[in-house]
């Protein structure tokens, strides 16, 4: 194969809603297939089900790509978010040092811990809902709910004033880039948002409160070797940028989704008991959130996957929408199905790093499209769906700003 | 039906207790599941069944 042969990813698509149609021909005729990186770099995407399940859950594999031989995505020197050697991040991202670092926070992750948030992210989204109707139709339903409704409650499970979302927020997509930042911004932010968390650390330990801030702070200064200082700054960092980005981005998908088929949304209306199907197959079916569709792995043995032997030193990506849509796992996958059984979609990962913030998540997207079906049953998107636009040059994608009616 | 789990693999995601909380919990140090009941009634076999299924780490075994 000559290099020129080799297609540049991410794909380019005719709408921002519809995937490439690249996916659906590689997963049916390369399901493990070599694309270019906006770095130049190679990699291996990999498109079916049951393979991109493997690839994201197989303990073997690494999330660090700052190792010898991995490819790099982003057009930076440091090679992007995933390249970049990161203080603290070292031990607990893979193997024994993960598991411990991953037992730490579950705890406050439960179904039984989660249980209280939900009237707290209802009382968030009404009074922001208060807000944008009070400003009159049309409204930004992206700057004005999208955004701050997963900063607030992240910020408020943390410990973080939410009156800083604009600072980390820039942060975020600086620490994103794919190809629109420069080296210099991206140092920039990893300082500036290093700084601000440790500030933050030391202003938690002066005054402690009922946060994961103060009990991971205490635990960390008890020095008994589970979680070090660098470690504390760097999951507090994770978890700001984790917690608001993939949900406020994933709240407008969810709404152009719906109101871009507005069926969809009458469903709901109709019948409320329908809001959890109805968020699982926004899940599945989602291909903008983010522009790789899914973060990728460093593999130190040689894999087969689907029949096609893929050689130790390789970097592949397992893409998410393609595997959400494979006929060998889906019955009918491009049917937006709200009733569909055993949806198992891969949105949120698989296996050890399937998503801490999962229960979070699915909790607010549940209660922002319960809150519009009932408050404004009336929404419809300003323009025409075929207008909505993505966000690019970054490894999270998601849309530009989204306008509403009602 | 025998249910076990395999905790050293479980990732903590609560998606089997959503499921069936009468058969599955979480530890509250660190939210690693529990078999509340190893030989569960009938009426509960498919909530079960669609536990072991929903498991992002696959760490619940059935047999039956
Ligand atoms: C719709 C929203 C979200 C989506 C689609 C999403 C998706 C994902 C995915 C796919 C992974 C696995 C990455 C991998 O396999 O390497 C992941 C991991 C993670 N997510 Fe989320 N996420 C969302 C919301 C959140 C929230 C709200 C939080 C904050 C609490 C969060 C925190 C994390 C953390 C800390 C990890 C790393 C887990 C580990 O490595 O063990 N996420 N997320
Ligand atoms: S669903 Fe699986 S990973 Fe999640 S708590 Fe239950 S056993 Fe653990």
């Amino acid at each position: 194969m000559t290099a020129e042969a080799i297609p540049d990813f991410p794909f380019d698509r005719a709408t921002a809603l519809e995937p490439p149609t690249e996916l659906a021909e590689l997963r049916e005729q390369c399901p493990v297939a070599h694309v270019r990186l906006p770095s130049g770099d190679t990699a291996a995407l990999v498109t079916r089900y049951d393979d991109a399940r493997a690839v994201m859950a197989d303990p073997r594999f690494s999330r660090n790509l700052a190792r010898d031989g991995a490819a790099r995505l982003s057009t930076t020197k440091d090679g992007g978010l995933f390249s970049r050697r990161k203080m603290g991040s070292e031990d607990i991202s893979e193997g024994q040092g993960h598991l411990r670092w991953r037992r730490l926070l579950s705890r406050s992750f439960t179904v039984r811990r989660m249980e209280v948030w939900r009237p707290r992210i209802q009382a968030m989204t009404d009074e922001l809902l208060d807000s944008l109707v009070a400003k009159g139709s049309p409204g930004n339903l992206s700057a004005g709910l999208g955004l701050p409704l997963p900063v607030r409650v992240i910020c408020a499970l943390v410990g973080a004033p939410s009156e800083d979302q604009d600072k980390f927020a820039h942060w975020s997509r600086t620490m994103l880039t794919l190809t629109r930042n420069t080296q210099e911004e991206v140092d920039e932010a990893y300082q500036g948002f290093n700084t601000y968390v440790s500030d933050l650390v030391d202003r938690n330990r002066a005054n402690p409160g009922d946060d994961l801030l103060s009990e991971l702070t205490q635990i960390s200064d008890s020095e008994d070797g589970r979680l070090s200082q660098a470690e504390l700054i760097a999951t507090v960092r994770g978890l700001l940028l984790a917690g608001h980005e993939t949900t406020s981005n994933m709240i407008a998908i969810m709404v152009a989704m719906l109101l871009s088929e507005r069926e969809r949304f009458e469903a709901v209306i109709d019948d409320p008991e329908l809001i959890p199907g109805t968020v699982e197959e926004v899940l599945r079916l989602d291909s903008t959130l983010s522009a790789i569709g899914g973060v990728p792995r460093f593999i130190t043995e040689d894999v087969n996957l689907s029949g096609v032997e893929v050689p130790a030193g390789s970097t592949l990506i397992p893409n998410t929408p393609a595997a959400n849509r494979d006929p060998r796992k889906f019955p009918e996958p491009e049917r937006f199905d709200p009733r569909r059984e055993n949806n198992q979609h891969l949105t949120f990962g698989a296996g050890p790093h399937f998503c801490l913030g999962q229960p979070l998540a699915r909790m607010e997207l549940q209660v922002v499209l319960g809150t519009l079906a009932r408050r404004l049953p009336s929404l419809q998107l300003r323009d025409a769906p075929g207008d909505l636009q993505l966000r690019t040059g970054g490894i999270s994608g998601g849309l530009q700003d989204v306008w509403v009616t009602w | 039906m025998k249910v076990s789990v395999d905790q050293d693999l479980c990732c903590a995601s609560g998606l089997c207790v959503m499921k069936a909380d009468q058969v599955f919990d979480q530890r509250e140090e660190d939210g690693v599941v529990i078999v509340l009941d190893e030989a569960p009634p009938l009426d509960q076999h498919e909530a079960v069944r669609a536990a072991a299924a929903a498991c992002p780490t696959l760490a619940i075994q059935l047999s039956e």
